[in-house]
């Protein structure tokens, strides 16, 4: 049996859209694309899942002010230890932004893009915004900007924005309903007012549509954010997804609620709840008919550093950059190879992988067996291959692999199991916080697992392996799979309906 | 007649900029508001523009001492819980 790795395009009948098991896969999300947005978006890592494996990005915290309040934020909340939106532990003005961008892109020859997200909006502090990306743009040709904001700013800001040369925003979107975003919204701060309620929604919801159309008639790309809220606005999101796509956004991504009392946001301090794993993924897929969707966000902190999932922002504090000596123009040398040598990897990749769509069009032409789709974790550091230990990782990705090939689900995180403080006792409930982590797989692939986990990994109906360390995620995944179809895990049935062309 | 920002201030700045008497200034620990330029707004806005636009509940005070924007009046969190 012929397992592709990405999905026979050209053999599946045309949908609008398409179809759920396919744009989840890393190449199909970039194909959707017009080779113009593409070549923007092809080493961005919060815009292309492939990308996010190689390239870092950072944020820098310039942007204190906020105009509107979301029920999910507390405007109070700073901890070391939290990784969320909004969460900042430094403040920077632009000069030292600037001076904190260059020394992480000298350190960091991967870091491609830099964002300003927060911890308030970024259109609420334009002059500390613009003064960050016009030093930028001149000092730092080589590094990508972008912008999120909750859009109430957004139309007044769109002429600027075009002229700093930003050529991606993301907007986060709650809502189009203002009823909904009443619910969302206590309140927005909007013509020298402080406007509650429905009324608020309504100004704040007509200002994200605006700006999303004026963003894209200007060319700049658009990136909706969404953050899914159980009972308030889950249903509702398919809706938005469907209108913001038909407006023009090219990438919408569904995040979960981040919600626990001692954040003292409204949400936590209310006990709403965020989504479970499988009712992400289930609004997920269920938009993604209309639209591609992201998989990959890791809800970064507005002043986060590295590659996504992991934040090296520790590293580059101020006093310490203030201590390191920065040669921009040399850097940017070094950088150049780094990239070239980046995307040169990605490019024999993406050839190999367009040639196995040329047997597996000639081969599906055949009666296909349909399997069972089985969910796998994986252990990774970046570089899109096997190479985490299963005790050090604080995440994992979820792929899932069917006779359609395999598709990247989402990504999960855990305290590393070695890193439980067992002095306390808590190395068997860390251990029991993965396990629950990842319910659902069946196999979970790292470099190498330990012996004590091993067992009770087992007991849970989850198959440890360490047996394809440093290999490619996707091949590993379908390897794996092949195995246990092999063995016999997966029941069988020819599927009469394949469709083959 | 003077408002006043009090410790609960977390230096956001969003007020900062508003101010059309350009009372609010930036200071350690946190913002203050010269009491002397400080006419609450009068003449220029309906509503003082620092305090509709902060987003901590007690952070301003009026002239009596009392919050402008009393617990629970900004994030609907109701009482009992922000006690808890």
């Amino acid at each position: 049996m012929q397992l592709p790795v990405i999905n026979i395009a050209a053999a599946e009948p045309k949908k609008g859209g398409c179809s759920a098991g396919s744009c989840g896969s890393t190449d199909k999300q970039m194909d959707h694309l017009p080779e113009h947005i593409r070549q923007k978006v092809f080493n961005h890592p919060c815009y292309s899942e492939e990308a996010h494996h190689y390239f870092a990005r950072m944020h820098v915290a310039v942007a204190p002010a906020c105009n509107i309040q979301c029920n999910y934020c507390n405007r109070k909340y700073d901890c070391a230890n939290e990784s969320r939106p909004g969460v900042v532990s430094e403040l920077h003005h632009p000069v030292q932004a600037v001076k904190k961008v260059l020394a992480v892109a000298a350190t960091i020859p991967q870091m491609t893009v830099l964002g300003i997200a927060g911890p308030g909006d970024p259109l609420a502090n334009p002059e500390r915004t613009f003064e960050t990306f016009r030093m930028l743009s001149e000092q730092a040709p080589d590094i990508k900007l972008c912008v999120s904001t909750n859009g109430l700013s957004l139309p007044e800001e769109v002429e600027q924005l075009s002229q700093y040369n930003i050529d991606h925003v993301t907007i986060t979107i709650n809502c189009v309903d203002p009823d909904v975003g009443a619910q969302i919204y206590p309140w927005i701060f909007w013509k020298n007012k402080r406007i509650k309620g429905r009324e608020a929604a309504e100004i704040l919801i007509a200002q994200q549509q605006k700006g999303l159309e004026m963003l894209v008639a200007k060319g700049i790309l658009v990136k909706v954010n969404s953050v899914m809220i159980p009972g308030v606005n889950d249903k509702h999101l398919e809706e938005v997804s469907k209108i913001v796509k038909g407006k023009g956004a090219f990438l919408h991504n569904v995040m979960p609620l981040i919600s626990e009392a001692e954040h003292g946001t409204f949400y936590g301090l209310t006990g709403q709840r965020g989504p479970t794993n499988e009712e992400l993924q289930a609004l997920q897929d269920a938009c993604e008919g209309d639209m591609n969707m992201m998989r990959h966000c890791r809800q970064c902190r507005a002043d986060a550093v590295g590659l996504l999932g992991e934040d090296r922002g520790s590293e580059f504090t101020m006093d310490k950059v203030e201590q390191m000596e920065i040669n921009y123009p040399e850097a940017m040398k070094m950088r150049a190879e780094v990239h070239a040598a980046i995307n040169e990897e990605l490019e024999s990749k993406r050839l190999a992988k367009e040639a196995k769509v040329q047997v597996v069009n000639i081969q599906g032409l055949k009666k296909k067996e349909t399997t069972r789709p089985v969910l796998m974790a994986v252990a990774t550091k970046g570089g899109g291959i096997i190479n985490e230990h299963f005790g050090h990782a604080g995440e994992f990705l979820i792929y899932e692999a069917s006779s359609d090939g395999v598709r990247f689900i989402g990504h999960r995180k855990t305290t590393p199991y070695c890193e439980g403080d067992i002095s306390c006792g808590d190395g068997e409930s860390v251990l029991d916080k993965t396990l629950k982590v990842l319910a659902g797989c069946e196999a979970v692939l790292c470099s190498k697992v330990g012996y004590e986990p091993w067992g009770p990994l087992e007991a849970a109906g989850i198959q440890p392996n360490g047996e394809h360390a440093m290999e490619p995620i996707e091949d590993a995944v379908l390897k794996v799979y092949e195995e246990m179809r092999v063995a016999g895990k997966l029941e069988t049935t020819v599927d009469e309906q394949q469709k083959v062309a | 007649m003077a408002l006043e920002i009090i410790e609960l201030c977390t230096n956001c700045w969003a007020c900062e900029p508003l101010c059309p008497s350009k009372a609010i200034y930036e200071a350690k620990p946190h913002f203050l508001i010269d009491a002397d330029k400080c006419n609450e707004c009068s003449g220029d806005f309906e509503d003082s523009q620092c305090a509709s636009i902060c987003p901590i509940e007690g952070a301003i005070l009026n002239e009596d001492g009392v919050p402008m924007n009393p617990p629970g009046s900004l994030t609907n969190i109701p009482l009992q819980k922000l006690a808890a």
